[in-house]
C-alpha cells in the first residue's frame, strides 16, 4: 500500500481527457505516457529531497515569545512603554489603536535542548526532546496583520481571495502518489484545550484550488461521520449491492461512450470505480485498530479522542505511509488578546506531545527524510500586553513583524535556529523568512522551482510565491 | 500545416508536453486562411502580451529599456526596433532569435518561455508586411459585419445569420457540420439550457406529438415564457456578482441580500432590458423617483465580502470594500481585469492606476460604515446593515402599523406616568409636610389630596406602570419577530459630502498619492455628464450601457454565448483584455453584440436568437477523433455536451422525482447536508454557527435559493465546482472527479428523490416501467439491449434483496409506498440511482 509508483496513477489525476486524448494521438499509449509525465511536468525541475508535506498550521497566532523567542532581558521592563524607536509608527490592529503600549515579559522558563542548545519554552517538553530534529525559524513576517487575510496569505500567497492553496499546487504540480486516496488532504481539529474565547474561523478557500482546477483542492476530512463526505453507502446498501449498481452504471456508460464517442463518458466511468475503491481505502487508512498499544501512546493520551490534534497527527503519519502528498492540520485556539498564560498552557499541552511524537514516528518508520514538517501560526503576538497587565495574566496583540515556528526533516537542518528578532521579538534584524520564502523553500524541498510553477489566470502567470522575489533559504537546507 | 501559436486553453497541456509537441495537437479557437496575411490582433498581440508586455507594455514604471511594444510610441523607438518591412534588417527579429544569453527576448531570468521557430515565422511575416498594427479588437467601437454569403449547400443547412458565420468557419477548415439532433435530444438540450430543469412528461409528449412547422419555435417560446426560466438565468447571474448569504470574513455573519437575487430573477423573467439591468445595478438609487426595485437592484454595490467591526481598521476595511465593487464593476459588466491597476498601471491592458482610482472614485461614496457592527439588536439578527430599504407585504406593513400605534400609545402613557412619578417622588419617613408646601405647581398644591388618597393612587399609577412596561416590551418582541419577517434591501446610498479619491501607492490604503476626479479610462469612448460640474455614479452607469461602449455588448453576448453552447466565443469570458483569448468568431461576436443593443437590449430576444439557429440544434454524437480534434467543440460542427451544473443536476433530481417545490423568490433555505460541517470551521460566536436544516417544504426548493456561507458553502454545490462566491466568477469549471461520483451515489437528497421515484414506479408497475423512468431521467427511451441491461440489474438487485431483507427494510424506510414489498421497492430504487448516475443523466447534450 506504500505509495511508490507515481507513474500510473498520475494518469486521471493529472491530465485531463483531452490531453489524454491528444496524447493518444500522437501515438504515445498510456504507459509511455506515464513514463513521461514527471521529466516533462514543467513544476518538477530538479531532483526531490522530499516527497510530502504537513503543515501544522496553528490558526489564531501562538505567541512566539512564550513559545520560542526567547528575550530574557524583558523581565526587566515589565509594564515599561516600548520604544518608538522600535515601533517605527507601524501599523496597527484596531484593538489597540490609540492605547499605549506596554511590555509584558513572558511568564514561562525557557531551556536549552539538544545538542545546540537551542531555546525552548517549559510548555513545549516533548518538542524539546526532539530539538535535534528541529529548524526553528524565528524571522517569519507577513503583511498582514489581521486574522482572515493572514492565514488566507499563508495557505495560498495572497491576502485576497481568489488563489491557489499550498496544496493545491502541489497536486497541481506533482500529481498523485497514490490513486485511491486524495493528493491533498485537510484535517482540522474537532477541539481544543484553549477554551472557546480566543479562537478564529477558518474557510474553505484555505485549502482551495482557486483559479487551478478544482480537483487540486484539498479534501477536508471530517471528524464525525464519513471522513470523506458522502462516502459510506445509505443504510441498506452494502457493497454487493453497490458494485451491482455500477456494474448496469459502467454497462450504459460504456455503451454511451460507443454511441456518443465523448472521452468525458470514460472518464466519469473511471472516477465512478475510484469513487468505490475509495469506500474501501478511506476507511483503511482511519481505521487505527491495527496501530499497536505503544504507537498510540506515542501521541499521548487525546489520541483516543475522534478529532484531537494528537489523532489527526497519527493519520497524518499514515496519510504519508499510504502516499498522501499534502497534509494540512489546522489547529485553532491561539488567539490569546487575554487570559493567555492559561489558555497558551491549554494549546501547548495540544500540540506538544502530539507534533513531537510525529516526528519521532516518521523518523522510527524512515519517512522523515522524505517528509517535510511545518508547523506556524498566520503571524505572531505583540511584547505589549493586552487585557490585565500582571506579570502572570496578560493577552497580547497581533504582531506581524515577525514570529517564530519549526521545520523538521524533508531534507531540512536539524538543531539549527534560523533569523534574530530585536531585543523585543519586534522587528527581524537579521536573515528574515518571508512568507513568500517559505513557499519557496518548502516547493524547493520537493523539486519544484516556485518561479516555474505557474498557471496563467486573469492575464497573469500566476504563481504561489506571487510577484514580488522570493528566496529558497539555502541556509537551513540539509 | 495549421496554425500553431500557443493558446491560452491549452495552458495545461504546455506544462505538460512543451511548445514543440503542443503544436499539432491543439484545435485553435482561430485559424489562418490560406493566404497567410498576417493580423495583429489575432497573431501578433497575444505572444506580445504574453512574453513581452510585462516589461514593454502599457505599465511605465516597469517599462524597460524605455521601449514599448504594446503600441508605437511618440518617439519612434518602437518603429525603430521593428524596422517594418524588412525582417532581415529588423532588430526585433534579432532579438528574438538570437542565441546569446545577454541578447535574446524574452530573457531566460524572466522565465518566460522562448518564442518557437513557429511564432519567430510569424513575426517574420508580420514585419515584412510592415509591422502594422492594429487597434485591439475589443476596444474597437462594435461594427455589424455584413452576414456571409454561403454556397447553395451552405444556405440550405442555415436557418439564421449565426449559421452564416459558423459554415464559414467550418469551410475554411474544411469540416462538415452534425444533421439536427431528435427531438427527443432537443427538447431536453432546450429545457435544461433556459429553465435549469429537464422537460416534464407532458412536455416531451406535447412537443414529440407536435407535427406542425413551428413546433421547436413554439417550444422555444413556451420555455422563454416559464417563470423557471428567471431563476436559471439568475443563477449565472449570481456568480457573477458573488451574492452569498453571509459576510465572509472573520465572524462570517448571516448577511441577507435575497431581495435582490429575487429581483434578479423578475428581471429576467420580466426581461428587463439589459441596460436597465446594468443601470439599475449601478446606480438605481440615483435615479430620479427610485422605485423599490430600482434601489433594491443598487444592492449589487453590497454583495462584496465585508469583515465586521474589530479587528481592522476601518479606513482599510473601507479601501477593501471600494476596491472589490470596481473591480466587479470591471469583471461582470466590461470583462476587464481592471484590479490589476490597484497596484500599478496594468501591465497588458491600457489602464493606468490613476485610472483605476478614478473608477474607484464612483464608488467610494456609499454612506455606511465601511465594517458591519453590532452583535445585538434586529439588524443583526436580520442580517441587515444601514442602509437598507423595508419591502413588506401589504399584510405585514398593516400589522406593522398597529404595532406601531399601540406601542406610541402606550409609550405615550408611559412616558406621562413616569412623569407623574418625577413630580410626585415618594416621600421617605423623615421628610416633613413642608416639602409638599414648596411645590412649584399652585394647582396641584391647591388640591392637596389626603395622605391615603396620594398613597392609593401611587399604588395604581405603580401598577398601571408596570401593566404598561410589559405591554411595550411584548409590543416590542411582537415588531421584532415582525421584523425578522420583513423583507429588508440593502442598498446603495450616496454620502451628502463627497468623500476624497486617491491613489492608493501600491495599493496601500495608508499611503496615500494625488487626489483624483472620477473619470474612466481613455482608451474607453468618453463619459458623459447629463450635469456640468462632477460626475456621478448614474453618469457612469449610463456610460456602461451606451451603445458605443465597445465592451459591454461584447462581454454579455459572449457570456449568454457561453452559457448555451459550453464555451464562450471568447473562452476567457470574464477577461476580454489583452490577455483574453481571441474570439473563435470574431466577426459573430461583433454581429450578436449589434444585434443586441439594435433589439434595444432585449435578452430573451438574444437567447431565441442563438437556439432557434441550426448551429444549435446539431447532434452532439461524433466520432472519437471529431471530439479528440475538437474537444471544446470551437468549431462548432456539432451540439456540445457538457456536464449540468451542481444546482441543475439536484434540481433535476428533485424534478423528475416530483418532490421539487416551485415557489418564486424569497430567503435562503437550508437543505439538508452532513453534520458538523460549519463547526469545524465556524468562529464559535458566528451567527450562525452551526446549521440546523430546515423542514418540510423549504428543503425542496430550487438550488438557486439554497443558504450560501461563503467560509463552507454547501458541499453539494461546490464538489460540482460551484464557486464559493467571495470573488466575481464568469465561468465555472467543469471537473469529473470520484467526489463527485460519492456524491450523486449516497448524497441523502439523491437518495430521497430515488426512493420517491420508486415509490411512484412501483404503485403503477407496468411492463413500460423500465423504459418510463429511463425517459423521465435522460428524455431518450431506452433500446432493447439497454432495456435488457436495466431489467438484469433489476431482477438481480431484487432477488439479492429477498435474500437481504432486512437490508431491503433499512433501505426503504421512511419512504412511503404503503404495500409496496419491500425488495421490489428496494430493488427500484437502486435501479433509479443507477440511472441518475449514468453520464448521459448528469450531461446535457
Amino acid at each position: 500500500m506504500k505509495g511508490e509508483t507515481v507513474v500510473p496513477s498520475a494518469l486521471d489525476q493529472l491530465l485531463t481527457r483531452r490531453q489524454l486524448l491528444q496524447a493518444s494521438r500522437m501515438g504515445l499509449g498510456a504507459t509511455a505516457l506515464g513514463t513521461l509525465l514527471p521529466q516533462n511536468a514543467k513544476a518538477q525541475t530538479k531532483p526531490a529531497k522530499a516527497k510530502h508535506v504537513i503543515f501544522l498550521f496553528m490558526a489564531g497566532a501562538p505567541s512566539q515569545l512564550d513559545l520560542f523567542d526567547y528575550k530574557p532581558d524583558l523581565d526587566k521592563q515589565f509594564k515599561q512603554p516600548l520604544p518608538e524607536s522600535i515601533t517605527k509608527g507601524q501599523r496597527v490592529t484596531a484593538m489597540t489603536r490609540g492605547k499605549e503600549q506596554f511590555v509584558v515579559p513572558t511568564m514561562f522558563k525557557f531551556n536549552q535542548a539538544g545538542e545546540n542548545g537551542i531555546w525552548v519554552s517549559e510548555l513545549l517538553p516533548h518538542l524539546a526532546k526532539q530539538a535535534d530534529r528541529l529548524c526553528m525559524i524565528k524571522s517569519f513576517n507577513t503583511n498582514a496583520i489581521n486574522h482572515d487575510p493572514a492565514k488566507t496569505f499563508m495557505c495560498t500567497g495572497s491576502e485576497l481571495p481568489g488563489k491557489a492553496s499550498m496544496g493545491a499546487w502541489l497536486s497541481y504540480g506533482l500529481g498523485a502518489i497514490n490513486r485511491d486516496l486524495p493528493d491533498f488532504i485537510v484535517l482540522n481539529s474537532a477541539f481544543w484545550t484553549g477554551g472557546t474565547r480566543n479562537v478564529q474561523g477558518l474557510y474553505s478557500r484555505l485549502w482551495g484550488s482557486g483559479f487551478l482546477p478544482s480537483k487540486h483542492q484539498g479534501v477536508k476530512f471530517q471528524t464525525n461521520g464519513d471522513p470523506v463526505l458522502f462516502l459510506s453507502n445509505p443504510n441498506g446498501v452494502d457493497s454487493t449491492v453497490r458494485r451491482r449498481m455500477l456494474d448496469i452504471t459502467g454497462d450504459l456508460n460504456r455503451k454511451h461512450l460507443e454511441e456518443i464517442g465523448d472521452a468525458e463518458i470514460a472518464t466519469t466511468i473511471a472516477q465512478q470505480e475510484m469513487a468505490f475503491r475509495m469506500q474501501s481505502s478511506v476507511p483503511e487508512l482511519t481505521d487505527l485498530s491495527g496501530e499497536t498499544q505503544e504507537a498510540m501512546d506515542l501521541y499521548g493520551p487525546e489520541v483516543h479522542k475522534n478529532g484531537s490534534f494528537a489523532r489527526n497527527c497519527l493519520l497524518a503519519r499514515r496519510m504519508v505511509e499510504r502516499g498522501v502528498r499534502f497534509i494540512q492540520l489546522f489547529h485553532r485556539g491561539w488567539d490569546h488578546h487575554s487570559i493567555l498564560p492559561k489558555q497558551l498552557r491549554g494549546q501547548a499541552y495540544d500540540v506538544d506531545q502530539a507534533s513531537a511524537a510525529l516526528i519521532q514516528d516518521l523518523a522510527a518508520r524512515g519517512l522523515l527524510d522524505e517528509t517535510l514538517i511545518v508547523f506556524a501560526g498566520e503571524f505572531g503576538r505583540t511584547v505589549y500586553g493586552q487585557g490585565k497587565l500582571a506579570r502572570d495574566d496578560y493577552g497580547r496583540d497581533h504582531h506581524p513583524r515577525c514570529f517564530s515556528g519549526w521545520l523538521a526533516g524533508g531534507g531540512i537542518q536539524g538543531g539549527m535556529s534560523y533569523g534574530v528578532t530585536d531585543d523585543f521579538s519586534y522587528n527581524v534584524v537579521d536573515q528574515p523568512v518571508a512568507i513568500r520564502d517559505l513557499h519557496a523553500t518548502l516547493l524547493h524541498q520537493l523539486g519544484v522551482n516556485h518561479e516555474q510553477l505557474s498557471f496563467p489566470f486573469q492575464g497573469l502567470d500566476q504563481k504561489l510565491t506571487g510577484v514580488e522575489p522570493a528566496r529558497v533559504i539555502d541556509e537551513i537546507l540539509s | 500545416m495549421k496554425s500553431i501559436f500557443k493558446s491560452r486553453f491549452s495552458s495545461e497541456l504546455w506544462l505538460l508536453f512543451g511548445v514543440s509537441v503542443a503544436s499539432h495537437a491543439v484545435i485553435l479557437p482561430f485559424s489562418h486562411g490560406a493566404e497567410q496575411e498576417i493580423g495583429f490582433n489575432r497573431d501578433i498581440r497575444p505572444i506580445l502580451a504574453d512574453r513581452c508586455f510585462h516589461c514593454h507594455g502599457p505599465d511605465e514604471a516597469d517599462r524597460k529599456a524605455d521601449l514599448r511594444l504594446d503600441q508605437l510610441d511618440d518617439q519612434g523607438h518602437t518603429a525603430e526596433m521593428l524596422g517594418g518591412g524588412d525582417a532581415e534588417t529588423s532588430e526585433l527579429i534579432e532579438r528574438i532569435t538570437s542565441s546569446d544569453p545577454d541578447v535574446v527576448m524574452p530573457p531566460p531570468d524572466s522565465h518566460k518561455e522562448p518564442l518557437t521557430p513557429e511564432e519567430v515565422d510569424r513575426f517574420r511575416l508580420w514585419v515584412d508586411q510592415g509591422a502594422e498594427y492594429e487597434s485591439f479588437w475589443a476596444f474597437t467601437p462594435i461594427q455589424k459585419p455584413e452576414v456571409p454569403a454561403l454556397d447553395a449547400e451552405g444556405d440550405t443547412w442555415a436557418l439564421n445569420a449565426i449559421d452564416h458565420f459558423v459554415a464559414r468557419r467550418h469551410v475554411r477548415e474544411g469540416v462538415e457540420p452534425s444533421p439536427a439532433a431528435d427531438r427527443r435530444t432537443l427538447i431536453r438540450r432546450l429545457a435544461l439550457d433556459l429553465t435549469g430543469l429537464p422537460p416534464s412528461p407532458d412536455e416531451l409528449e406535447t412537443f414529440l406529438a407536435d407535427e406542425s412547422n413551428d413546433a421547436y419555435e413554439k417550444i422555444v417560446d413556451y420555455y422563454l415564457k416559464s417563470s423557471r426560466y428567471g431563476e436559471h438565468m439568475a443563477r449565472y447571474w449570481l456568480d457573477l456578482v458573488r451574492f452569498a448569504d453571509t459576510n465572509g470574513i472573520h465572524h462570517d455573519h448571516y448577511r441577507d441580500l435575497t431581495p435582490y437575487r429575487t429581483w434578479v430573477i423578475r428581471s429576467f423573467n420580466r426581461n428587463l432590458p439589459y441596460d436597465e439591468f446594468v443601470r439599475d445595478q449601478v446606480a438605481g438609487d440615483l435615479l430620479p423617483e427610485a422605485s423599490d426595485d430600482q434601489l433594491t437592484a443598487s444592492g449589487f454595490n453590497r454583495l462584496h465580502m465585508i469583515i465586521d467591526r474589530g479587528t481592522m481598521l476601518p479606513e482599510e476595511s473601507l479601501a477593501r470594500n471600494v476596491i472589490d465593487r470596481v473591480t466587479a464593476v470591471g469583471t461582470a459588466f466590461m470583462g476587464l481585469t481592471v484590479g490589476c491597476a490597484v497596484c500599478h498601471d496594468h501591465k497588458y491592458d491600457p489602464i493606468t492606476a490613476k485610472e483605476f482610482y478614478q473608477l474607484y472614485a464612483f464608488f467610494n461614496n456609499l454612506d455606511a460604515t465601511p465594517e458591519t457592527g453590532g452583535r445585538s439588536g434586529t439588524d443583526f439578527q436580520r442580517g441587515l446593515q444601514p442602509p437598507y430599504i423595508e419591502l413588506p407585504s401589504a399584510e405585514q406593513r398593516q400589522q406593522r402599523a398597529e404595532i406601531e400605534m399601540q406601542l406610541a400609545s402606550a409609550n405615550g402613557e408611559h412616558e406621562a406616568l413616569k412623569k407623574w412619578f418625577a413630580a410626585n417622588p415618594e416621600k421617605t419617613s423623615g421628610e416633613t409636610e413642608a416639602t409638599d408646601t414648596s411645590t412649584k405647581d399652585g394647582a396641584e398644591q391647591s388640591e392637596t389630596p389626603s395622605k391615603q388618597d396620594v398613597s392609593a393612587e401611587r399604588e395604581s399609577k405603580t401598577a398601571k406602570l408596570e401593566q404598561l412596561s410589559t405591554q411595550i416590551k411584548s409590543l416590542t418582541d411582537r415588531r421584532n419577530r415582525l421584523l425578522l419577517e420583513i423583507p429588508a434591501a440593502m442598498v446603495m446610498k450616496e454620502r451628502s459630502e463627497r468623500r476624497p479619491s486617491h491613489v492608493m501607492i501600491r495599493g496601500a490604503y495608508d499611503q496615500l498619492g494625488e487626489e483624483v476626479q472620477r473619470g474612466t479610462p481613455a482608451f474607453l469612448p468618453p463619459l458623459e455628464m447629463a450635469n456640468p460640474g462632477e460626475a456621478t455614479r448614474l453618469d457612469f452607469a449610463q456610460w456602461l450601457v451606451s451603445p458605443e461602449h465597445p465592451l459591454t455588448a461584447r462581454v454579455t453576448v459572449n457570456r449568454y454565448w457561453q452559457q448555451l453552447f459550453g464555451v464562450g466565443l471568447v473562452k476567457t469570458s470574464e477577461d476580454l483584455g489583452a490577455q483574453g483569448e481571441w474570439p473563435s468568431h470574431p466577426d459573430l461576436l461583433d454581429y450578436l453584440a449589434s444585434a443586441f443593443v439594435d433589439s434595444g437590449w432585449d435578452v430573451k430576444s438574444l437567447m431565441k436568437l442563438m437556439v432557434m439557429s441550426q448551429t444549435y440544434r446539431q447532434r452532439s454524437e461524433a466520432s472519437p477523433e471529431q471530439y479528440a480534434k475538437d474537444p471544446e467543440n470551437r468549431l462548432l460542427a456539432r451540439g456540445s455536451r457538457y456536464r449540468l451544473d451542481a444546482e441543475v443536476i439536484r434540481d433535476q433530481m428533485l424534478a423528475v422525482s416530483g418532490l421539487l417545490k416551485e415557489d418564486i423568490g424569497g430567503k435562503s433555505v437550508k437543505p439538508p447536508q452532513p453534520e458538523g460541517l460549519w463547526q469545524s470551521v465556524a468562529l464559535p460566536s458566528s451567527f450562525p454557527n452551526r446549521f440546523v436544516a430546515d423542514e418540510g417544504d423549504n428543503i425542496l426548493r430550487r438550488s438557486v435559493y439554497t443558504f450560501w456561507k461563503r467560509g463552507l458553502p454547501p458541499p453539494q454545490m461546490t464538489i460540482l465546482n460551484a464557486p464559493a462566491r467571495e470573488e466575481c466568477v464568469a465561468r465555472r469549471e467543469r471537473t469529473n472527479t470520484p467526489l463527485q461520483a460519492l456524491l450523486l451515489m449516497n448524497e441523502e437528497q439523491a437518495l430521497d428523490s430515488a426512493k420517491t421515484l420508486a415509490v411512484e414506479i412501483c404503485l403503477n408497475e407496468s411492463p413500460d416501467s423500465i423504459a418510463d423512468l429511463y425517459e423521465r431521467i435522460t428524455g431518450r427511451l431506452p433500446d432493447e439491449s439497454e432495456r435488457q441491461m436495466l431489467l438484469s440489474a433489476l431482477s438481480d438487485f431484487e432477488s439479492y434483496y429477498e435474500s437481504n431483507p432486512n437490508l431491503a427494510a433499512e433501505l426503504v424506510r421512511s419512504a412511503g409506498g404503503e404495500g409496496i414489498e419491500d425488495e421490489r421497492l428496494a430493488a427500484w430504487t437502486m435501479l433509479v440511482n443507477a440511472v441518475f448516475n449514468l453520464d448521459i443523466a448528469k450531461t446535457r447534450s
